[in-house]
């Protein structure tokens, strides 16, 4: 018989989740019963809302588009042994360089300002994340601290710019003129109707498939390419990566930028594609719930679109929640997500366990009998 | 009954076991009360893992311990302390940035208000100090005095508690010779009021010079009691080395050539300020095989380091097939490989694997920039896996399973999968440190045949081992360290376990005979 410490695949990565998902909505079921709602009638709302009809299937999808680039930056940094805690500031600052192109450059064609664009929010974002990624690597500064500062800064530097330089004359609200037509990221009810088919409008727009082009390109780097690897190495043992002649002040460097590039590019799906312009506090907790997001997916790609869309439906499905049973607050809607972090991240192992037992006596008890029939 | 002696602490029995590896076996120890009674051995001999059941911090699988005559449970340090043992750890327990005072009281503060234990500490302290010598600054924050008064600070520690029996592990290790001095003063000066003390060391000369009984380990037993005064420091390194039979290895004589390795004048200073190098001399020759032997600790390991690009060295040269590299600025581990050196490092957990891979990872680690694994930044998986499963056929790595996780191999298989990987990327020289640690027999005679093959090979091979058996068997030259110095160089076939071991205590018989010659 195997290792007893050890559980088949299956049940590691996909039953035990499972039981741990399981527990966080009975938990939360118990909670709205309390609150004197009936839970299955509250799950049917939520499901239906999120998944039951066109409009909110996209956003879902929408909502979901933005969990994966915050959730693919964490998971990112996290393979060097890093934790970017700055998704937040660094989606934020890419905002900024979504906007200076799109009102600088109106007259260029789609076809090379939607390219700018993306590639400008990668580069802010990025940029955003060179500067803690450099005190890391080279001065040892936290990573953690710096880059939750850094949060702070790119929140008190981009409301001073929608305020006094970016917003138009005229106007006291925060946010920039409208980008260019130029710079529209087609919708997907468009895209639909192109060939003919009638799609529900929601925002849901391309920007989904660049995050999931994003996930792939994640996956490739991280395990098949020669980066990749040395950034594996210097993740599970710095030491060894030293041995190997693997530059950790360079992997550090490099994995930050690529991290903070992938959250920089939640300003393609909400600024360029959604809003169509920069707007204070876009970014408004996509960041940190990437982290979770992160957590929830293991750092893996497909675990990281799975959770995405998970977290995609919580948010949609409770939006239209609140909407429809007034009693159930945006609250009661960030408690359940609340719970579902605790089991998935935090109480991660809390039943394996007893899984490993009930495993291994099932597994026993066969192996038993299966002797007994033998003799 | 006149000579009946009374005994501060008898072990009896005493077994512990971590997994399969037992550290202590059967262990029967006496200590007379009012005596310094040292316990020598080599490194994982199981003197630390005896210390530790004694202070609480291990649970012995059998045996008794007596304290004073009376069967005493210990089950945590808190309960050692109850019995009057105080220890003092190879490093020390403070709290660097309290004073010594508040590290003293640390644990005893005696109340909720500090500054009635703090005055009481105050007085206790002076008594002590003027009772043993022990003078301190009470208001001296710790990470600014110097080593020797951390170590004061730590027995102070243990008497505040009321400790009639002290237990020191390795106190000389971070000493300079002026503090040992102070030290041994002190510790003669405890004794003379009574109390015990048991001090572990692998320092004959101290053991000499400060204990009246000694007890000699070697893999988990005391194999031998000696009152001090009628032993030598040759019979306990014989004793400590034993007299084990040789692994013998099937091996013609070298052919040495050309120097491809060179170090000179290599010191380094670590970032307490201590020289752990203090100016060594080396080379290695193509086709010869130069062991580096010593009881760990002494700077070989280290040097091992600096020749890999791994550490840098503080001062001194080097040069690989006559090409001068600079140690002290400091290359990394890639531009030493790339000079055609392959390092076999001492831990392989810590470096030489990353555990959490699967075997096929670690078959190229170090190598994972080799044009032949990728195209471009995209590695070719499929080439690395064949190459680690050829390695795998070749080096008799078992399971043969290249997708395994590395950490579920065995420890000699894992040594395997390093040596594989080292030895297949064609060296000139290779670098190549404990080989044989935590492995098993039938995989230390594999791993024995492929250095020296790689030494048949025209190779130039720099072992290091704490395994004087290993060193004897395997190479051509061997040069022994202690204290940051080469202490001695040897032909292998020209010496013997005794004559290493004294070396490794920093005794040089050779030269002793030729002064004594020379006086005659």
């Amino acid at each position: 018989m195997s290792d007893k410490a050890t559980l088949p695949r299956w049940i590691d990565i996909g039953l035990l989740p499972l039981i741990n998902l399981i527990f966080a909505i009975s938990i939360s079921a118990a909670v709205v019963l309390i609150i004197g709602e009936n839970p299955i009638e509250v799950a049917g709302i939520l499901i239906y809302g999120a998944l039951g009809y066109e409009e909110g299937i996209g956003y879902t999808l929408y909502y979901a588009t933005n969990f994966l680039f915050t959730g693919l930056a964490v998971a990112v940094a996290f393979h060097a042994g890093l934790f970017n805690i700055g998704g937040e500031g660094q989606a934020y600052l890419g905002g900024l360089g979504a906007a200076l192109v799109c009102l600088n450059f109106p007259n260029l064609h789609w076809a090379i300002i939607i390219p700018m664009a993306i590639i400008a929010t990668a580069f802010f974002g990025a940029l955003w994340a060179f500067i803690p990624a450099y005190l890391r690597a080279k001065r040892g500064s936290h990573e953690v601290i710096t880059t939750i500062m850094f949060n702070l800064i790119a929140g008190s530097l981009m409301s001073y710019l929608l305020i006094y330089i970016l917003s138009p004359e005229g106007t006291n609200q925060p946010l920039t003129d409208r980008f260019t037509p130029n710079s529209n990221i087609p919708k997907m009810h468009d895209m639909l109707s192109w060939f003919g088919i009638e799609f529900e409008s929601s925002p849901l727009n391309m920007s989904f498939f660049l995050a999931l082009l994003c996930a792939f390109g994640m996956w490739v780097l991280i395990w098949r390419t020669r980066f990749g690897y040395a950034v594996r190495t210097q993740g599970f043992s710095p030491s060894a990566a030293t041995y190997a002649g693997i530059s950790s002040a360079k992997v550090i460097i490099i994995t930050m930028c690529i991290s903070g590039a992938l959250a920089g590019m939640l300003a393609v799906n909400e600024s360029v594609a959604v809003a169509e312009r920069l707007i204070i506090e876009f970014a408004g907790g996509f960041g940190f719930v990437g982290i979770a997001v992160a957590l929830m997916g293991r750092n893996h790609p497909v675990g990281i679109v799975l959770a995405s869309i998970l977290f995609g439906i919580l948010y949609q499905g409770g939006a239209d929640l609140a909407f429809e049973i007034p009693t159930i607050s945006k609250e009661m809607i960030v408690l359940i997500q609340g719970l579902i972090i605790l089991f998935m991240g935090a109480l991660e192992y809390m039943f394996k366990p007893v899984m490993l037992n009930v495993y291994h006596t099932l597994a026993s008890g066969q192996s038993d009998t299966s002797v007994g029939e033998a003799s | 009954m006149t000579d009946q002696v009374d005994f501060a602490i008898e072990l009896k029995n005493i077994s512990k076991s971590f997994g399969a590896v037992q550290a202590n076996k059967n262990i029967h120890l006496k200590v007379e009360k009012g005596t310094i009674h040292g316990i020598v051995g080599e490194n994982g001999a199981g003197k630390s893992t005896l210390m530790s059941i004694l202070y609480g911090f291990y649970k012995a699988d059998q045996g008794e311990i007596f304290v004073n005559g009376k069967l005493t449970q210990i089950h945590n340090s808190k309960e050692a302390i109850a019995a009057g043992i105080g220890m003092v750890h190879q490093h020390f327990m403070l709290v660097e940035n309290f004073t010594i005072l508040e590290n003293v009281i640390l644990g005893a503060e005696g109340g909720q208000m500090l500054a009635k234990g703090e005055g009481h500490a105050r007085e206790e302290l002076a008594r002590l100090q003027k009772d043993y010598g022990l003078t301190v600054d009470p208001d001296a924050i710790v990470e600014d005095v110097s080593v020797g008064q951390q170590q004061r600070v730590e027995i102070l520690k243990a008497l505040y508690r009321g400790a009639e029996i002290l237990i020191l592990d390795e106190p000389t290790g971070v000493l300079t010779p002026k503090e040992v001095d102070q030290l041994f003063a002190i510790l003669l000066q405890l004794k003379e009021q009574g109390t015990t003390i048991i001090m572990i060391t692998h320092k004959l000369r101290e053991i000499m010079h400060i204990t009246d009984n000694v007890s000699v380990m070697r893999r988990g037993e005391i194999i031998a009691d000696r009152v001090t005064k009628n032993t030598n420091p040759q019979e306990l390194a014989e004793l400590m080395v034993g007299r084990s039979v040789l692994l013998k290895v099937d091996k013609g004589p070298a052919e040495p050539k050309e120097k491809l390795l060179e170090i000179k004048g290599l010191e380094y200073v670590d970032e307490q300020g201590v020289k752990r190098i203090k100016g060594v001399d080396l080379h290695v020759r193509a086709g010869e095989i130069l062991g580096i032997a010593g009881v760990s600790g002494n700077g070989q390991s280290l040097m091992l380091e600096i020749i890999a690009g791994i550490t840098k060295a503080s001062k001194g040269e080097m040069l690989i097939k006559g090409k001068p590299v600079d140690i002290v600025k400091g290359v990394d581990a890639g531009q030493i490989r790339d000079m055609d050196v392959a390092h076999v490092p001492e831990d392989r957990h810590e470096m030489g694997l990353v555990l959490q891979f699967e075997e096929w990872e670690n078959s190229i680690l170090g190598y994972h920039n080799d044009p032949k694994y990728s195209n471009g930044q995209i590695l070719k998986p499929g080439v690395i896996r064949q190459d680690a499963r050829d390695m795998m056929e070749k080096f008799d790595i078992r399971p043969r399973n290249e997708r395994l996780t590395s950490a579920k191999f065995s420890g000699g298989n894992q040594q395997k999968i390093v040596i594989a990987r080292e030895i297949n990327s064609d060296p000139d020289i290779l670098l190549i440190g404990q080989p044989t640690r935590g492995v098993d027999i039938g995989a230390i005679e594999y791993i024995h045949n492929q250095i020296v093959a790689m030494r048949d090979a025209g190779k130039a091979v720099l072992l290091v081992s704490v395994e004087l058996d290993e060193i004897l068997s395997l190479s051509d030259r061997t040069i022994v360290m202690f204290d940051g110095n080469i202490s001695g160089e040897r032909i292998t076939s020209e010496t013997n376990d005794g004559d290493l071991g004294l070396l490794m205590a920093g005794i040089d018989s050779q030269q002793q005979d030729a002064t004594n010659k020379g006086a005659q």
